[in-house]
């Protein structure tokens, strides 16, 4: 089953922060920007499948805890050596006091 | 701590070639890209200690740059008396051994907050070291996702059994140069061999030969200089430093791994944190604390004797000096060159977790038969 799925509460993320979220096999990140905005990805690093939840966001960058590297989570985009894989993104709005997430 | 003699039988000869019988098995096993002990830090304390700074690497680099321009004006000043000696002892440990510091820092990007400071340190550092910018950016990711697993890891200092002579020859800069220089022109003319394209993606070999032709293209303008003017200055500021200035690397870098388990997915049996004195730990940017570095690599330099008293009690006892880490590690050393399954395994205290150590378990059935 896909389409949009409820994750979390808006207050379960800090500001400038990640969680996981596990759905029907699958990980996601969530994250929430430093201007409170919220973004969805996939789980793990397409450079060797660390969880980016244990990660550090900064800006609109997300530094997977491996090996350092970094993708803007907004565009998914990779932006630099080890990860040359962009991320795959998901739709996110908050509705209901729940972030949806579109996991299509 | 007590040293553990393991059965040879248990495992294959070790072969460190990183495309060989040793690569082949750390793959079927899971050893290669397994997944290690962390130590339990709450999320909220691990963002504090990621978060990043441009204050203390902008302090350090410009101290670094301004002692090796100094010593380097006091070198040139001096030249052709003894008094040039000091100022080529200094010059030659901030450029042979500080810039692998700044090159492992600025290589993880956690040394600067703004990204580009860290990429052009770690230009100037890994031109120091006479190391490809590209390849061992991939090395030192393979270092951090396989950490001592033999035949996968490319950047294991000491093999076993090891060669002491070789080891004590590190010290002089001599080996090292000799492999680093014609690894440079060899990639420069000829491109990445088999083992670097082992760990170096399709997509950045073309990077890696152009940085190689830079390096290169230096070196050939230096010795140019140096035929000019006829003088040999010009390689006792550029290139030779790594020779007989990376004393203080070899000595601090050896610390990190030498004498422990390999082929362990567990950081506290094979790394070391050893307390070192401050003058050490600038030049080293406090990598003393190796086994908090390899368990949470996006803690940046300055932040990890945070860490070190956050997880300590989870780690083992931390050598008190450089000289007690090598006085422990000297007996094992000796004795691998017989046994070279023997390995030296610190103790925990009780306040830690049990060692994850599987890999060495799974196999003592098997021995015991």
């Amino acid at each position: 089953m896909s389409g949009w799925v409820a994750a979390c509460s808006p207050g379960d993320i800090d500001l400038e922060d990640v969680m996981r979220f596990d759905y029907e096999g699958r990980t996601f990140a969530i994250y929430r920007s430093p201007d409170d905005e919220y973004f969805a990805t996939d789980g793990f690093c397409t450079h060797e499948k660390a969880h980016l939840a244990d990660g550090f966001v900064m800006d609109d960058i997300i530094e997977c805890p491996k090996h350092n590297g970094r993708f803007n989570y907004k565009t998914g985009q990779a932006k630099g050596a080890p990860v040359c894989v962009n991320l795959k993104t998901f739709p996110v709005k908050v509705e209901g006091g729940q972030i949806m997430i579109h996991t299509d | 701590m007590t040293a553990v003699d393991l059965n040879p039988a248990r495992n294959p000869k070790r072969d460190y070639s990183l495309v060989g019988q040793s690569t082949k098995w750390a793959i079927e096993t899971g050893l290669a890209s397994a997944e290690w002990y962390h130590s339990d830090v709450s999320r909220k304390t691990m963002k504090e200690l990621m978060r990043r700074s441009d204050a203390p690497a902008i302090r350090d680099t410009i101290l670094w740059f301004a002692l090796i321009l100094g010593s380097a004006a006091g070198a040139i000043c001096f030249w052709g008396t003894w008094w040039c000696v000091p100022f080529f002892l200094v010059y030659g440990v901030l450029y042979g051994s500080s810039s692998d510091s700044r090159w492992h820092e600025c290589g993880h990007g956690t040394a600067f907050k703004t990204r580009w400071m860290n990429d052009v340190v770690y230009q100037i550092a890994s031109f120091m070291l006479m190391r490809n910018p590209v390849q061992w950016r991939w090395s030192h990711v393979r270092h951090h996702t396989d950490t001592i697993i033999v035949g996968r890891d490319a950047e294991i200092a000491v093999m076993r059994p090891p060669n002491l002579l070789r080891a004590a020859l590190a010290f002089t800069g001599l080996l090292d140069f000799r492999f680093s220089l014609p690894t440079l022109f060899r990639q420069a003319f000829s491109g990445l061999n088999a083992e670097e394209k082992s760990y170096i993606p399709e997509m950045e070999w073309g990077r890696a030969v152009v940085a190689a032709r830079w390096h290169v293209a230096i070196y050939i303008t230096t010795a140019l200089v140096a035929l000019a003017t006829w003088s040999f200055l010009p390689f006792m500021l550029i290139g030779l430093p790594r020779i007989y200035g990376s004393w203080h690397m070899v000595l601090t870098g050896l610390l990190q791994h030498i004498g422990l388990a390999d082929n362990v997915v567990d950081h506290r049996l094979n790394s070391r944190t050893v307390y070192m004195n401050p003058v050490s730990r600038w030049i080293y940017w406090n990598m003393n604390y190796h086994i908090e570095h390899h368990m949470f690599p996006m803690v940046p330099y300055h932040a990890l004797p945070r860490l070190h008293e956050l997880v300590k009690h989870d780690l083992p006892e931390p050598s008190p000096s450089m000289w007690h880490a090598y006085k422990e590690v000297w007996p094992v050393l000796l004795r691998q060159l017989r046994y070279e399954d023997y390995y030296l395994r610190r103790e925990l205290p009780p306040t830690a977790r049990p060692y994850r150590d599987e890999f060495h378990n799974f196999t003592l059935p098997a021995a015991a038969e």
